[in-house]
């Protein structure tokens, strides 16, 4: 017995987009509103643990006393490593003497390499403060960064001048 | 005088611009950044041409955002960096209810560039006073 099937409509099937675009322009426009270009973040570390403020006892034979002066403006006036040498305000220095010191090369392990204790002024601003750190933690080749010196730590604090 | 109006609707085609527009949410949607919930878009960090987004995530993290004027912000909460320690210490006691302690929490310090790195050094002192003992200085990327 032969069987009949009913022709399907030819009508085409429309579906109601008008609500779904309405969302859809809606978390546009949130998206939008909440997108903001930024730069990366990164971090430097710091190990204080507590004891008077400074960190743990130096076990290398190489500490390296790095101190900030600032004039009243918080405007960095000088850097002096160990009480004896003085670079100015010269950051390139720095890393150089740095440079010198550790041959250009960081420790497979960061616990055992030198450590650097900043002391500086209390009116100093934190930008020279980083750019401090920057300059004795390594520097950038390219897209590689050397490392150079991973721990640090930071002296007592100063009173305000 | 009688015009005639065509009673059809007319149709635009509606594919493409639709499929522009998905394309569109689709790049905000890989670009939003909620890991940014934390940042105070007041702070402005300094720069630094070895600051790279960490490759791990730090365990235990705790933000702080200090302000050039010595506000500290952690969260919701505003506070000076003398008065900081009841908020410490209710971080460190949720941590302590979850079996660790402060010395596994990482605090994070957002300063602003022109704040008196004496006040940083305070704010860390002040964290050790309730136990915390790694800290990571928060700096941007400098893309000179």
């Amino acid at each position: 017995m032969a069987m009949k099937f009913k022709s399907h409509s030819p009508e085409k099937a429309e579906m109601q987009l008008t609500s779904m675009i309405d969302v859809i322009f809606l978390l546009l426009i949130f998206f939008v509103m909440t997108f903001r270009i930024s730069a990366q973040e990164g971090d430097f570390n710091i190990r204080m643990p507590i004891g008077g403020g400074t960190g743990a006892a130096d076990s290398t034979s190489i500490p390296i006393k790095l101190r900030l002066r600032s004039n009243i403006d918080g405007e960095l006036v000088d850097i002096v490593v160990d009480e004896t040498r003085s670079f100015g305000n010269d950051f390139s220095k720095l890393r150089g003497f740095i440079l010198q010191l550790t041959g250009g090369n960081a420790p497979p392990n960061p616990a055992e390499g030198p450590e650097v204790e900043i002391d500086l002024d209390y009116n100093l601003r934190y930008e020279h403060v980083v750019a401090a750190i920057t300059a004795v933690t390594g520097q950038r080749k390219g897209d590689k960064i050397q490392r150079l010196v991973e721990r640090i730590k930071f002296a007592t604090p100063r009173k305000p001048q | 005088m009688k015009r005639k109006f065509d009673t059809k609707v007319a149709e635009g085609d509606m594919t493409a611009m639709i499929d522009m527009v998905f394309q569109l949410i689709i790049f905000f949607m890989v670009l939003i950044n909620f890991s940014q919930e934390d940042q105070n878009q007041a702070i402005k960090l300094p720069s630094s041409e070895l600051a790279q987004p960490a490759e791990a995530p730090l365990e235990h993290p705790i933000v702080l955002n200090l302000d050039f004027n010595g506000t500290v912000y952690m969260g919701a909460e505003t506070s000076s960096i003398a008065g900081l320690r009841p908020l410490l210490q209710l971080e460190a006691d949720a941590l302590k209810s979850k079996g660790h302690s402060a010395k596994d929490a990482n605090i994070i310090i957002r300063a602003h560039q022109k704040t008196a790195g004496g006040m940083v050094q305070e704010l860390i002192k002040k964290c050790q006073e309730v136990g915390f003992e790694k800290f990571v200085l928060r700096a941007q990327e400098d893309l000179s």
